[in-house]
Parts: C-alpha cells; sequence; structure tokens
C-alpha cells in the first residue's frame, strides 16, 4: 500500500511576515487518484500548491515523493521530481505556437526539431484525449486551448503529479466537461492529480478524495465518496463566529440603484455578467458575496461608466432632482455631469483607485481637480482634506505630503476610501476594502461604511469574509459565475446557505426576490 | 538579480544632499575619464585641460553670451519634450519639429518679408512656426491615440522627413544653386540690447510657465496621471486619448518657439544642421532633470558647458572639435549610469529563499 | 539602368548589416537608439585598424589582411558599444532611449574626431573592400548584378540568412525571441534574461557596426567626408520596415538603398526634387509601422517588450 504514495505532506507550515498561510497541514495523493483541495479566498491553498511547485520554501514539515524525503528549493527541482503545477494566470508567449511554448526553455539533446517536437505534442494530445493543434499560435487560442498548452506542458516535461490552480474559473461548462475527461483519464494513466477548486458539485463529481483548508488551517481529508455538498461547506466555511460590527437598523430606504438584466461580454469573448438585476437602496448596505473572479469587479466598473455593457439598464433615482437616469454606455465624466454622486472603492488600490508615486495631497485632487472654470488646480482644499483624513482616520504617515506607495496597505486603504466618503455620494461601491487589512484598520473601515449608511448612502460592499458579510450588511446579494444566485436578508441566514449559494451553478433562470 | 553573491534592493528615498553628492561623485569621475582621455591624445597636463574648458565658457563676454544663448536653445527644446516625457510618450521627434519650425519662420521671411510690414511679419512669423511645430507633434500623437502606434519610431522618423523637406526648400528656392541661405537679418525678430537677449527673455518666460503648467494647472495634472497610470486615468474618467493629443499640441508649439528663437532670433537662416543634434540632448537633459524645468536649468546648462568647455579644449591643444561630443557622451554615461546608485543599493545576498 | 540596380543592391547591403544587427538586437527586447553611434564606432575602429595596417605594411599588405584586419576591429568596437549600452540599461538599469540617444552622441564624436585625424588613406582601403568577385567578368549581365560586388556585401548576406535561420530555426532563437515578447516567461521557463539581453545586443551591435565599414568602403570608395549618423536611422526604419525579419531585410535593404539613390538616376529632375525623393524610406517606413498598428496582426508587431526594462524583483 505504502509504494502507491506518490506524495505526502508531513506537518507543512509557512509564515508571511506574521500571517499563518499554512500551518500543519498533512495530505497524502496515491497514484492514479484525484485529490481537490477546498477552501474560501485566502484559506492558504495556493500557498500550499506553490511549496510542492518550488515556488516557495516550507518553514517546517517534510515532503515525501514516492517515499523519498525531498527537498524542493525551485520549480526547477519540482520538474526533476514530476511535478508540474499549472497556475491560474497562464505564462504562455502570445505569438509562439502551441509546440514553440511547450518546449521553450527546454535543453532536450540533439537537434532542435520543431516536427518532432509536434509530433511528441501530438502524441499526447491524443493519448489523453486533447484537441490541439499543435501548430497554432496563442493569441489565436480561446482561454481553454491556452490551458490545453500548459498543461501539455507539464506532461511533455515528464510530470507525474500535477497541480491545477483553479482551472476550472476561466472555462464554460462544457470546456470544464471536457477538462474532467481528459483528467480522468490521466487519472488512469497513473498519474496523480491535485486540483484547487471552490466548486462543490466538480469536487463532488471529479476527485475521489478531499482535503479542506480553512484560515491556513488543515481541517482534514475526507473520501469524496462518504461526504456531502452540507458536510463540505461546514468543514469549509467553519463554524460562526461573532465579530461584534455594529448594524443599525436601515432607515427611509429609497430605491437608489435599480440594476436590470444587465449583461456584459468581455474582451475573449466570456460572458462575465449574465442577466444580473437588483436594487441598491440609501440607508443600506447591500453585501455582495462571491468566490473571486465570479463578476464581482465588472459589476462595480460597469456601475462606474468604466465596463462595456452588452444588454441591460442601470438607473439612478436622482433625490436632489427626483428624476431618474440610465446610466449605461455613460462615461466616468458624464455619469458625474449628470449630477450622480457615486463613489468607488475599486480592489486594485494603487493601479487603479490611487497613484502610487503621488503624494496624499495630490491623490486627494483625482476627484476634484476638475472642480470649477479655472485653469488652475485648486491645492487648498484636497490639502485641508487630506489633513482631514490623516487626522479623522489616524492614517500613519511622515506628512501629507509623503507619495501613498510609501504607506502601509492599511494607510493606504484609508487615504482612498476616506477620499470617496469625502464627496458626500449617494452611492458608494467599495470592492474588498479590508483585502489584507489588519483587524484595527478593518474595524475602521466597517465604522466609515455604517456611518455612510446612516447618512442615507446606498452601500455596496464586495466581501469574502462571510462573517463579516453576515455582520455587517442588510441584505446579501450572491453572485456566481455572473449570475445572481440569491439575495438573502443578511440578518435571517446562515454561512452554509450563503456558501452554498456561491458554488451552485445558476442552470435556469431562476431568480429570487426577497 | 544575483551577480557573485551581491543582491539589489531598493533603497528607501535618501535626503537630497545626498542625492546631489552621488551625481556629483559621478560628474567628478566623467571629468577625470574625460581628461584622461584628453591627456592621453595629447600629453598635456590635465589641470590645463580643465582651465581651458573653463576658459571657453567663461573666457569672454562673448563667450558667456555665447554659453546663455546656447543654454537658452537647449532649454527650450527640453521644455518642449518634457510634457510628452511626463505622460510616458517618448518624443524623439523634437529635432525634426524644431526644424520644421525654423523652416516655416524662414518660408515667411522670404515670400512675405518685403509684402508686410514688421510688426505683421512678426506676427506670422510667430504663427507659422508654432503651426509647423504643432503638426509635426500632433500626427505621431493622433495615431497613438487611435492605433497605439509606437511613438518612439514615428517621430524619429519624422525628423528625417522635415530634414529632407529642408535640403529640398534650400536647393529649390535658393537661386545660386549654393544651397545656402544668405541670413536675412532685415526680418529678423527685434534685438533688445545684446541680440540674445530676447531669446534667453523668452525661454526664462517659457520655463515658468511650463513649470506652472505641469504643476499648478488642470491639465499638467492630467499629463501626470495619465503617464503614472492610465487605468487611474480612465477611473476618474479622463480623456486619455484627448490628453495625448493635447499635450503633443504643447509639446509642439514649443518646438516651434525654439525654431522661431533659432531661425527669426538668431541665425536668420536655415540649413539641415540647424539644430545640431540638440533635439535628442533635449530628452537627456529634461530626463535627467526628472522632467523638473527648474532642475533643466542646471542639466542644460552642464551640458552646454561641457560642449563649449571642449570646444576650447579642442582648438586649445589643436584636436579635432569631434572631442566634444566625444567628452559629452562619456559623462553622459556616467549621470545616466548613477541614477542606478540613487535609487538601488547592493547587499550581499542573504541565503534562502525568499517570498516575492 | 543596370549601374542603378548595382548601386542599389551595394548601397542596400550596407543597410543590411545595421537592420539585421538592430533586428537580433531588438528581438531581445532591447530599443538601442545608440545604433547611428555604434556605426560610426564600428566603422571608426575599422577604419583605424585598416589606417595603422596600410601604413605599417605599405606595399608589402596582404589583401586578405587588408580586409580582414578592419572587419574584426570594426566587430570589436561595435561589441563594445553593444556591452556599454547593456552595462547601462541591464545592470545599471537606465533607460534605454536615453542610454541609446547618449551612445549616439559618443559614437558620432568619436568618427567625426576620426575622419579628420586619417582621411585619404582610406580610399586605399577601399580598394581591396570592392575588389569583385574573379568569375564576375565571364558572366555577363547576371555576374554584374550578382557577382561583381566586394566581400562586405555577401557577408551581409550571408549574416542576415544565418540571423534569420538562427532566429526561426534553432532553440537560442527561439528562447531570443521569447525575451523579447515576455521576459518574465522566459525567466519562469529557466532562461537567463540578462545574459540573452547581454549578448543579443553585443553581437547584434558589433554587426550593425559593418554598416558603417561597408558604407564608407563600398559606398563612398573611402572617401569619408561626413558623419555617417543618418544611415543608423535609416537601418532602424528598415527594421521597422521589415517587420523585424531578416530574410525580407534582403529584399527591403535593397529597396531602401534604391530609393536612396533613384533621384541620381533618374533624369530630367531637379537637385532640389532629389531631396524629396531621398524622404521616401523614411514615408514609406511610417506607413508600414501605421499599418501594422492599425492592422494589429500579431505576426508583424514589434516584439511585445520592446524598450521595457526587466528586472525580476519587480513581477
Amino acid at each position: 500500500m505504502t509504494n502507491n504514495v506518490a506524495i505526502e505532506l508531513k506537518n507543512i507550515s509557512k509564515s508571511f511576515g506574521g500571517n499563518m498561510a499554512n500551518k500543519n497541514v498533512n495530505l497524502i495523493v496515491n497514484r492514479g487518484e484525484i485529490l481537490s483541495i477546498l477552501g474560501e479566498n485566502g484559506s492558504g491553498k495556493t500557498t500550499l500548491m506553490n511549496m510542492i511547485a518550488g515556488i516557495y520554501f516550507p518553514d517546517e514539515g517534510e515532503i515525501f515523493i514516492n517515499g523519498q524525503e525531498v527537498s524542493i528549493r525551485s520549480p526547477k527541482d519540482a520538474f526533476k521530481y514530476g511535478i508540474g503545477m499549472i497556475h491560474q494566470h497562464f505564462k504562455l508567449i502570445d505569438v509562439f505556437s502551441a509546440t514553440e511554448n511547450i518546449i521553450l526553455g527546454l535543453k532536450e539533446k540533439g537537434r532542435y526539431n520543431l516536427k518532432a517536437a509536434s509530433m511528441r505534442v501530438k502524441e499526447i494530445s491524443d493519448k489523453y484525449g486533447f484537441d490541439i493543434d499543435p501548430m497554432k499560435k496563442i493569441h489565436e487560442m480561446s482561454v481553454s486551448e491556452k490551458q490545453t498548452v500548459e498543461i501539455i506542458k507539464v506532461l511533455y516535461r515528464g510530470a507525474d503529479i500535477l497541480i491545477l490552480d483553479e482551472p476550472t474559473a476561466v472555462l464554460t461548462p462544457q470546456e470544464t466537461q471536457k477538462l474532467f475527461a481528459v483528467i480522468r483519464k490521466m487519472k488512469e494513466d497513473g498519474k496523480s492529480i491535485i486540483i484547487i477548486t471552490h466548486k462543490l458539485h466538480e469536487v463532488l463529481s471529479l476527485s475521489d478524495k478531499v482535503a479542506v483548508l480553512r484560515k491556513g488551517e488543515y481541517v482534514g481529508t475526507v473520501e469524496t465518496a462518504n461526504t456531502n455538498e452540507a458536510e463540505l461547506t461546514e468543514m469549509m466555511v467553519g463554524k460562526k463566529i461573532s465579530l461584534n460590527i455594529e448594524r443599525s437598523e436601515p432607515q427611509s430606504c429609497e430605491d437608489r440603484l435599480v440594476v436590470k438584466g444587465l449583461n456584459c461580454i468581455n474582451r475573449e469573448g466570456k460572458k462575465v455578467l449574465n442577466d444580473i438585476s437588483f436594487v441598491a437602496r440609501s440607508g443600506e448596505i447591500l453585501g455582495i458575496a462571491g468566490i473571486a473572479g465570479s463578476g464581482q469587479r465588472e459589476l462595480l466598473e460597469a456601475i462606474a461608466g468604466l465596463q462595456h455593457i452588452n444588454d441591460g439598464e442601470i438607473l439612478y433615482n436622482n433625490p436632489k432632482t427626483n428624476t431618474c437616469d440610465n446610466l449605461r454606455d455613460k462615461t466616468p465624466l458624464q455619469i458625474r455631469d449628470l449630477g450622480v454622486r457615486l463613489s468607488f472603492v475599486p480592489e486594485d488600490r494603487l493601479g487603479m483607485g490611487l497613484v502610487a508615486n503621488m503624494d496624499i495631497v495630490e491623490n486627494m485632487m483625482l476627484r476634484s481637480y476638475h472642480k470649477g472654470k479655472s485653469l488652475f488646480l485648486e491645492r487648498k482644499a484636497p490639502k485641508d482634506l487630506a489633513l482631514h483624513i490623516i487626522e479623522d482616520l489616524e492614517v500613519v504617515t511622515p506628512n501629507e505630503n509623503t507619495p501613498v506607495r510609501r504607506l502601509s496597505g492599511g494607510n493606504i486603504q484609508k487615504i482612498l476610501v476616506g477620499r470617496e466618503i469625502a464627496s458626500a455620494p449617494t452611492v458608494l461601491m467599495a470592492a474588498y476594502p479590508v483585502r489584507g487589512l489588519d483587524i484595527g484598520a478593518s474595524y475602521t473601515i466597517y465604522n466609515l461604511l455604517n456611518s455612510q449608511k446612516k447618512k442615507g448612502v446606498a452601500v455596496i460592499f464586495v466581501g469574502e469574509d462571510l462573517d463579516v458579510l453576515i455582520e455587517l450588511c442588510d441584505r446579501i446579494l450572491v453572485i456566481g459565475s455572473g449570475s445572481i444566485t440569491g439575495i438573502v436578508d443578511a440578518r435571517n441566514t446562515t454561512k452554509e446557505e450563503i456558501g452554498l449559494l456561491m458554488t451552485k451553478t445558476v442552470s435556469n433562470d431562476e431568480k429570487e426576490g426577497e | 538579480m544575483s551577480l557573485f553573491g551581491l543582491h539589489i534592493v531598493k533603497r528607501e528615498p535618501m535626503s537630497w544632499y545626498k542625492n546631489m553628492f552621488v551625481r556629483a561623485v559621478a560628474i567628478i569621475a566623467s571629468l577625470i575619464l574625460s581628461a584622461v582621455v584628453i591627456t592621453l591624445l595629447t600629453n598635456k597636463n590635465p589641470l590645463q585641460i580643465y582651465a581651458s574648458m573653463f576658459d571657453g565658457v567663461f573666457g569672454s563676454d562673448l563667450r558667456i553670451w555665447s554659453m546663455a544663448q546656447n543654454v537658452a536653445i537647449l532649454l527650450c527644446i527640453s521644455l518642449a519634450v518634457t510634457p510628452a516625457f511626463k505622460m510616458r510618450f517618448w518624443n524623439c521627434g523634437a529635432e525634426g519639429q524644431v526644424l520644421i519650425g525654423g523652416l516655416a519662420n524662414v518660408s515667411v521671411m522670404m515670400f512675405l518679408g518685403d509684402k508686410l510690414t514688421y510688426p505683421v511679419l512678426i506676427i506670422v512669423m510667430i504663427l507659422a512656426s508654432v503651426a509647423a511645430g504643432i503638426i509635426w507633434a500632433v500626427i505621431p500623437a493622433i495615431f497613438k491615440a487611435i492605433w497605439n502606434t509606437n511613438e518612439t519610431l514615428f517621430t524619429l522618423m519624422m525628423n528625417y522627413v522635415a530634414i529632407q523637406l529642408v535640403a529640398f526648400f534650400l536647393k529649390y528656392f535658393v537661386k545660386n544653386g549654393s544651397g545656402v541661405l544668405t541670413p536675412m537679418e532685415e526680418y529678423g525678430l527685434p534685438v533688445i540690447g545684446h541680440s540674445y537677449v530676447l531669446n534667453i527673455i523668452t525661454v526664462a518666460v517659457l520655463t515658468v510657465l511650463v513649470y506652472i503648467y505641469l504643476k499648478r494647472t488642470k491639465q499638467g495634472y492630467e499629463i501626470s496621471v495619465v503617464g503614472e497610470s492610465e487605468n487611474t486615468a480612465k477611473y476618474i474618467g479622463i480623456n486619455v486619448k484627448k490628453v495625448i493629443i493635447r499635450t503633443l499640441v504643447v509639446s509642439g508649439a514649443i518646438c516651434g518657439i525654439a525654431g522661431l528663437l533659432l531661425v527669426g532670433g538668431t541665425n536668420h537662416t536655415i540649413s539641415t544642421t540647424t539644430v545640431d543634434g540638440r533635439g535628442f540632448t533635449a530628452i537627456m537633459v529634461s530626463w535627467l532633470a526628472k522632467f523638473n524645468p527648474v532642475f533643466m536649468i542646471f542639466t542644460s546648462f552642464l551640458i552646454v558647458f561641457l560642449q563649449n568647455g571642449a570646444n576650447q579644449v579642442s582648438t586649445d591643444f589643436r584636436l579635432p572639435s569631434a572631442i566634444s561630443d566625444i567628452i559629452t557622451g562619456i559623462i553622459l554615461f556616467f549621470i545616466i549610469g548613477c541614477e542606478f546608485f540613487l535609487q538601488y543599493k547592493i547587499v550581499a545576498s542573504k541565503s534562502g529563499k525568499e517570498n516575492n | 539602368m543596370l549601374a542603378f540596380l548595382i548601386s542599389a543592391i551595394r548601397l542596400g547591403m550596407t543597410f543590411l548589416f545595421g537592420s539585421t544587427g538592430e533586428t537580433i538586437t531588438e528581438k531581445s527586447g532591447h530599443l538601442n537608439l545608440g545604433i547611428p553611434g555604434v556605426m560610426c564606432v564600428g566603422a571608426s575602429c575599422g577604419c583605424y585598424a585598416e589606417y595603422l595596417y596600410l601604413s605599417e605594411a605599405r606595399m608589402n599588405a596582404s589583401p586578405i589582411l587588408a580586409i580582414l584586419i578592419p572587419i574584426l576591429a570594426t566587430l570589436a568596437g561595435g561589441a563594445l558599444m553593444g556591452l556599454i549600452f547593456s552595462f547601462l540599461t541591464v545592470t545599471l538599469r537606465t533607460n534605454q532611449n536615453v542610454t541609446g540617444l547618449a551612445l549616439t552622441t559618443f559614437g558620432v564624436g568619436v568618427s567625426d574626431y576620426m575622419i579628420t585625424k586619417t582621411g585619404p588613406i582610406y580610399s586605399k582601403g577601399s580598394r581591396y573592400f570592392t575588389t569583385p568577385l574573379p568569375f564576375a567578368d565571364d558572366l555577363g549581365v547576371i555576374g554584374d548584378i550578382f557577382f561583381s560586388h566586394g566581400i562586405l556585401i555577401y557577408l551581409a548576406i550571408i549574416i542576415a540568412l544565418l540571423t534569420s535561420f538562427v532566429l526561426n530555426r534553432t532553440r537560442i532563437g527561439l528562447n531570443l525571441r521569447s525575451v523579447g515578447e515576455d521576459p518574465a516567461t522566459a525567466d519562469a521557463a529557466g532562461i537567463n534574461v540578462s545574459l540573452y539581453r547581454y549578448s543579443a545586443t553585443c553581437i547584434g551591435s558589433a554587426i550593425a557596426g559593418l554598416s558603417g565599414l561597408s558604407f564608407i568602403m563600398d559606398y563612398l570608395n573611402g572617401n569619408w567626408e561626413y558623419c555617417i549618423d543618418a544611415i543608423g536611422w535609416l537601418c532602424i526604419a528598415l527594421v521597422i520596415f521589415t517587420v523585424w525579419k531578416p530574410n525580407l531585410a534582403i529584399i527591403g535593404s535593397i529597396l531602401f538603398g534604391a530609393l536612396y539613390i533613384v533621384s541620381s538616376y533618374i533624369t530630367g529632375i531637379s537637385f532640389a526634387t532629389k531631396e524629396l525623393f531621398e524622404m521616401l524610406p523614411y514615408i514609406v517606413t511610417i506607413i508600414v509601422l501605421v499599418f501594422t498598428s492599425a492592422r494589429d496582426s500579431k505576426n508583424s508587431q514589434p516584439p511585445k517588450s520592446l524598450g521595457l526594462p526587466y528586472f525580476r524583483e519587480e513581477r
């Protein structure tokens, strides 16, 4: 029995700075077996796999390959032990053909022969049932074809242990089925496959065993045959933790933002938003829960005028004029000129919300510089605002003329949120506003959102921590693969309910009202 | 990157005097190397060489005026390319933009000089030069905005189109066939005191204006945002295409003014070498000054000092005048290279793998 | 007409060195705007070596050495310039545009110095370079077109074909192209990005240096009187014009050569109009540049990371 074990992890731990990313993880994968690693965002799945692939080195614990203890210090070492990882972000060169990408960097003996390499690629793809043209250029390929190239790249190098990091996140259901068929073939061939995912039905239909991680800790491994969705969800989300975030009753709610039948198709031609309809009300926090990359960013950007909309309407009820404006196909500038006071805290703080090399005052100006007819910049007001935010939100900075890139993550976020709130918005959208922040800074942000709610602002909060969503929000909209899978009352819901909605795939146009 | 067990890490910003110190070391090191080169060629005492350089720049009233004039023109072109660079638009076409401005100027002098009254002529000259500079700069900008056409290569090519246009002009309109246009002093810009004063004043005013434009106006702010992060620019609703085109209009207009000053204010004629590579030198002036117009006064002075000084060295020691370009080149390598030590420090590598 | 074709080929091949050299450099992601300077320095080294050799050997000069010595000196001079560029941009992480322009300033200075230094002796050296292949006379018109040129002309074609082969048909070429397209991916695949960038730039610059030597020896017949930086920019234009393909550049360079001299062969146009004709290569290049960017065809784009620095820890 023991000689059937392909890879074994014993008591693996890893921390970054003070953060424990993985703690005492134990795993066993046999030959010809598929193991799913299940966990929420930030539960440490990818870190763990990166340690097997040689990108990180564990602080503690041992790794055994075929019964031998090994030390994997680089991706090269990993290859040596027959481990290949397929990352979420493809590392492929656009203008190269599939074969060229597959053999890139290999030091094979003998003459360089693209034809022979293509034959081998064809062989491998025939063996496992891939459908790929070895001479096709990457830029002419669909996402699933690119993924295929990544998988063949690993197989070409002779990998016996394959790690796939959320491979289905970018695929359509049909493509997913095809991929699973291939994975099953590889299993029959005696390969060991580790697949990272948070889609429960995939776990159940594909894998032999499921290992669950929660906040870096190893919860346990169960045989897929002996478990069900409810048990896995509970293992994944854990027991409810009380956070004591204050929550007031919504006051004088009005429909502020009405989204109707929103559809968006991204540049790769994939449908990222599918028939989204909801209402955001004044004086209320609407939470948005979902697996990362399910369309949250696109939804907020569509509302902010940054994402092209293929179909649908975004209606804004202006409380001042009592008029109703359609924001669809309007640029951020036009939205502003309509008198819509929309604030947006984007997920990408330094790449979008702020300019890293500019100081705090100049970053304040981003929202206000255009005001007035003068040709010149008004510096007094933004400086006052900067000082005000630094004092009110206790931003730790040498002074207001410090470039924001030199501040810590929490302070950067305070500056961004502070600025967005300062324009007295009627709608405030915040994407993952507490990501990477410590407890103290997180609570500052929660309090800010709450005080905005009390002022009658319609707050839209995209979050990842279900405990926070349940305690902070009034209603929670759950989004899965670009569709709304449910809208629940935050006061009467459970983590399990949301967890199930998050991993549910919408089969028909089912819409839940309240 | 690690080499010989050494590791390069980004350093915290240093105080301004340390910054200055590193730059000074670089300049001194390069001066020493230049002196070594010249000493090897001439077997002269290096100190004599420095004395000669200094003499070449400050030795007489004429030399000081000439230095000031050269600084003014170089600074003017540097001011022109700066808004574009701040936006990360690599305008390598100042050479052509200035030249075409000068060509427009010369054309006005030649064809309208005897037809218009002097004040009207001056106004037409200014308008023509500026318009020509704008056209030459905005063509690549439009293609950049629409199709993201590589602006570095486009503007480079535009230089040579401008040079050939000037060559054509000289051959076609200079009737004696010599290809040399006699200066038309009578149609030049008005002279205030010394013949270079107007140029110097104009550039001084421009320096202040460009400084204010970049640091204090809304348009200048938009340029910075687009240059730093196009994503942020879109997020706050800046029309990036419009900013690109508008900025190159500004850039081209100042190039046109530089052409006006060179032709209308100084040479009163034109040749294919009127700009004399300053369109490229200006790129380095601007970059070394970190796109700050005030610092550019110093960097353009530094380069003119080197060139004029080295010219004097070549005269004094009977060396070819080309020696000044060689020395300038060497010193530029040092100054460009020293930026590295302002931003990074080299430390011994730690063993083991750090997370990245 | 025949004379026109022969001159066009001869001039074109001098451009071919420069464009092949710059193509190799650009394939590694380096936009070396110092190419005009590199050519100047390469030519200066070559010419000076020839000067030294011919003044030393006097009447006993061996034709082979009289060709070989300048070529080697040119290669060394060009490679040294490439080394300066790589050291500054890769190791000291300076801006490629600014570094390239400084390199050009320096190179132009060096060559201007050399022109004034040792003038007329080069025309003596030029004779060795322009000696046609022995059997050219026997082949009539064909011989005149294809075999009447000096050794450098053939060297240019060989280098261009070889470069094309290496880029497209060898592992080194594959690796090099990946570095210019996406250095982070190349790095992840275990390719030493810095090494490739250094080598490509030095080799490319060495080859580009031959462009200067060839221009002086073959086209100017050794009468080196003016700075040759203009042909450097023309070579950069040629790289764009031939969409980064050295084999295409063989045809392209002949076309550029033809455009460059066509005005001298058209009867009935003035000197002035000739200057307008000399604009053609640049205008054609601009049109190609605009056309490729507008069409957005992936196969004729510049290397994706052209001009961009790559430092691993800033990933």
